[in-house]
């Protein structure tokens, strides 16, 4: 893989020698995070969130492990040892804290860098199994989620996992017997935390594995770009070391900048009240709200309120939901546009900017309660949320006209700095 | 073929949402406690803000409330009796603390249900052996447990206080079905306006070691600022640490944005 | 290549200061490292609630002499022996050259009370718990404790004799808080 110009890793040391012989795992890192893989020179800040990702993974995997060590998944205590990880255990609050607010970071680095990959185009061929194993990993993301979110015990919790296994039940005739299978009984008890912790506990590793595979997928065909032109030759490409390590390590800071001040700062912010109180399966919480990253989703969820042809309204709401995200498997194909990145884009250019206002239009209706306006809002943002994938992408792709493209991305750069240079040379 | 099939399937969604849109009526049924329902009053605390800190005699006083008043009916269930060693307490005066609660034990010799002299490693006993118990002596209220009380309800503390103190007649337009039913309370700032708990705090209910005033306000901001304690009793040591690594991380920063145009500096991108 | 031909290029100090700035970067990034592990080490210490385990409270009025009865601090066995005149001159007696931990009887009781012998019921050897506490329990070839595990003997002082423990049983913190009460930690 990768291109010609790569270097190629030439072990000095003899120790270094006589591993590269038994087992390379020094060459395989020098090939794919170190100075063997070209990567080109004109990222910008948007690339970071693929790293950034990683590191949050990472962070939830250790505090989750050590979370472990101190939680019981029983019915009965679980609630307690969440406080007894809080108040007793050496450092048990960082602990909890930073893992309860590391799932927010995931969640936001990794919307962010899936509205990059829509903006410049990087689920196009050739990047289309990056993409899709990116949306695998979404999705073992929001199950990870969703189940560790359960864990605690809290009102939140409990009517969160009624509601959401309360989803399989709208399948006809096998959904009620699903849902009960799910949760080892008729209503959320000791057999569902059990699992949920279990599946919580080892879907990250699941997560890790495909997060190697959609690296690996991304190392065939190379990064994308800001411009979407394909790499020609060397001088478009820098080493990934040190050139993409030393980005990655300033993004990163300004990722934990953040990561800190939510974790420190105001840990409860992203939470809900309701999950400190302990599960109570005879009183619902006045109005039940999923955490903030699923928002969009149970927006569109409770958008359908109307039995249409043969299917009612709660199963429409659980179809479309789930194909929200299943639509994401097509776009490659649903975009057949040759032009990547939206700098050349322009009407699909605009279209990503009221996507991205949909998306938040829908997370806000998700928050609230199912009152007007947001029940409207959260109808019009959902037809739009659909349109736009299923409509309006297939038909922009065949009638755009794309703006004029550089020829490589060097010269797409050296525009660039000429401009600059200019505007400073004329003020 | 994905690009058609996408094309009746997002047809088929967007006609069910526009059928939805048509038949949903736009104004919402009207809630008439909407309107008599207020907005909780700030507190102020010395634990508030990105510089908090305990004020100690303050949390002393709202132990004393919490202790001789609130503890008849609400537990304390996550809060240990060692625990009121960081408001201030020394080792001894937190002994006899505890000693002065009766928890439940065992009789050693014949197995049945007793109690004890409490024990720092004891948590605060609950006033009743099991909800049952609880809502038998309560109307068949709940008293919640209060220990996370402050984190466990919208607007925390502010709500605390303001239910706390904001017990009074109910507002002569306030219709018939608002009105409080036998047995409880109207207050404006609890959600259905009407509660089961009575106003717990009098004037001058609890007399205090330090002379400090002792209203209902008073007394209530006392034992809003304990309860911020018993919720977050690493609060103040949180923000403390947060700072720590907030700085450090900005020095980081700053340093990882010098070596990133360092190492870039000789290439256009 | 490139990298090589600027560096000729520079002057030196600008290189040295260059270099300075990725070598502290990647500094703080391993101090910063290395302070988070920190907490995630210290986590796995015992939490507050159970140092606060550390006294126990025991009532040894009902133990009559040549009686012993096990009771139990930081979640750990205590055995209590109420020694009878017979097996306090049998452990004076013994030489101290002859024991594995030296100790005096007198060292492992308290002045005045050496007929109470307050030891851990954790063999120091892997940490079984041996028997002779209880009622009709072997006491082993020295009249004490003997552990079945892997055949340690201790005498009537609760000392190593015979077996692979290296030690003798503990005597843990202990005080009378009256004549009838000891508290333990």
């Amino acid at each position: 893989m990768s291109f010609p110009w790569a270097k190629s890793y030439e072990p000095q040391h003899p120790l270094m020698k006589w591993m590269d012989e038994k087992l390379p795992i020094p060459r395989l890192i020098y090939n794919a995070t170190g100075p063997g893989y070209p990567v080109p020179r004109n990222l910008n800040y948007f690339w970071n969130f693929g790293v950034l990702a990683g590191a949050a993974l990472v962070i939830q995997i250790v505090t989750g492990i050590v979370l472990a060590m101190h939680y019981a998944a029983n019915a009965g205590v679980a609630f307690d040892s969440v406080e007894h990880i809080m108040r007793d255990v050496n450092a048990g609050w960082f602990i909890r804290y930073a893992h309860m607010n590391g799932a927010s970071m995931f969640f936001i680095v990794v919307y962010l860098h899936i509205f990059r990959g829509l903006y410049y185009g990087s689920y196009k061929a050739p990047r289309e199994m990056v993409w899709l194993l990116g949306v695998v990993i979404f999705l073992l993301m929001m199950a990870t989620a969703f189940m560790g979110y359960v864990l605690p015990w809290g009102q939140m919790s409990f009517w969160g996992a009624q509601v959401i296994t309360g989803f399989f039940s709208a399948i006809p005739a096998v959904g009620e017997p699903i849902r009960v299978w799910l949760l080892g009984g008729f209503a959320p008890d000791n057999a569902a935390l059990n699992r949920f912790f279990s599946l919580h506990y080892l879907l990250p590793f699941v997560i890790a594995g495909v997060v190697i595979l959609h690296i690996w997928a991304l190392h065939i065909p190379g990064s994308n770009n800001p411009t979407g032109i394909d790499v020609k030759d060397e001088q478009d490409t820098v080493p990934f070391h040190p050139y993409y390590t030393a980005k990655d390590g300033f993004g990163l800071g300004i990722f934990l900048l953040v990561f800190v001040a939510l974790t420190f700062f105001s840990p409860n912010m992203l939470g809900h009240a309701d999950n400190y109180i302990p599960a109570n399966p005879l009183s619902t919480p006045a109005h039940i709200v999923p955490e903030w990253y699923f928002w969009p989703f149970y927006a569109i969820l409770r958008a359908f309120t109307f039995n249409f042809l043969w299917i009612d309204a709660k199963l429409w709401g659980v179809i479309a939901m789930f194909a929200s995200i299943a639509l994401l498997f097509f776009l490659p194909w649903l975009d057949s546009s040759p032009v990547k990145s939206s700098r050349y884009r322009p009407l699909n250019r605009i279209f990503f900017w009221v996507l991205v206002a949909d998306v938040l239009l829908l997370g806000v209706c998700g928050k609230m309660p199912a009152e007007q306006p947001w029940v409207i809002l959260s109808q019009i943002g959902a037809a739009y949320y659909f349109a736009h994938f299923l409509v309006i992408l297939p038909i922009i792709s065949r009638i755009e006209r794309p703006l004029p493209m550089p020829n490589s991305i060097t010269e797409a750069v050296l525009a660039k700095h000429a401009d600059k240079s200019s505007a400073s040379a004329t003020a | 073929m994905v690009r058609p099939l996408g094309f009746l399937v997002g047809l088929g969604f967007i006609v069910a949402l526009l059928c939805a849109i048509v038949t949903t009526p736009l104004s919402n049924e009207p809630q008439a406690a909407h309107a008599f329902h207020k907005e909780a009053r700030h507190l102020p605390l010395s634990s508030d803000g990105l510089f908090p800190h305990w004020d100690k005699a303050k949390l002393q006083r709202g132990l004393q409330v919490y202790k001789e008043v609130c503890s008849a009916c609400h537990s304390l269930d996550h809060v240990a009796l060692r625990d009121v060693a960081e408001l201030g307490y020394t080792e001894g005066q937190v002994k006899t603390f505890a000693k002065g609660f009766q928890v439940p034990s065992i009789n050693p010799d014949t197995g049945e249900p007793a109690t004890r002299d409490g024990l720092p490693s004891d948590h605060f006993p609950a006033p009743y052996a099991n909800e049952v118990a609880a809502r038998a002596a309560n109307n068949n209220a709940l008293p919640p447990d209060l220990s996370l009380i402050t984190k466990a309800r919208e607007d925390g503390k502010d709500y605390v206080y303001s239910l706390l103190t904001g017990f009074q007649n109910p507002p002569a337009n306030l219709p018939k079905e608002l009105q409080p039913a036998t047995g409880l309370h109207y207050n404006p700032y609890f959600a259905n306006l009407n509660l089961a708990m009575a106003p717990p705090l009098t004037d001058g209910q609890v007399t205090f070691a330090d002379g400090s005033p002792n209203d209902v306000k008073a007394m209530a901001s006392d034992v809003t600022a304990f309860l911020v304690w018993t919720a977050e009793p690493k609060l103040v040591q949180r923000m403390r640490v947060g700072w720590a690594a907030f700085l450090f991380l900005s020095i980081f920063s700053i340093l990882a944005y010098l070596s990133y145009r360092n190492i870039w500096a000789d290439k256009e991108h | 290549m490139a990298s090589e031909t600027s560096l000729n290029a520079d002057i030196e100090d600008g290189v040295r200061r260059r270099d300075f700035i990725n070598i502290a970067a990647v500094s703080f990034a391993g101090v910063g490292a290395a302070t988070v592990v920190l907490p995630l080490v210290n986590q796995m210490n015992p939490s507050a609630d159970v140092l606060a385990l550390s006294s126990t409270e025991i009532d040894i009025s009902a133990i009559q002499p040549g009686q012993a009865i096990k009771t139990s601090w930081r979640k750990q066995p205590v055995f209590v022996r109420n020694l009878v005149p017979a097996e306090i001159e049998a452990a004076k007696k013994v030489p101290l050259s002859d024991l594995r931990d030296p100790q005096t009887i007198d060292e492992r009781t308290k002045p005045g009370k050496e007929n109470w012998l307050i030891t851990l019921g954790v063999c120091t050897h892997l940490g079984c718990v041996p028997l002779g506490a209880a009622e009709g329990e072997p006491r082993g070839d020295f009249g004490g404790y003997f552990c079945p595990c892997h055949g340690s003997h201790y005498d009537t002082a609760a000392r190593i004799r015979k077996g692979p423990a290296p030690k003798n049983l503990e005597v843990p913190p202990y005080d009378f808080t009256s004549d009838t009460v000891v508290t333990i930690g």
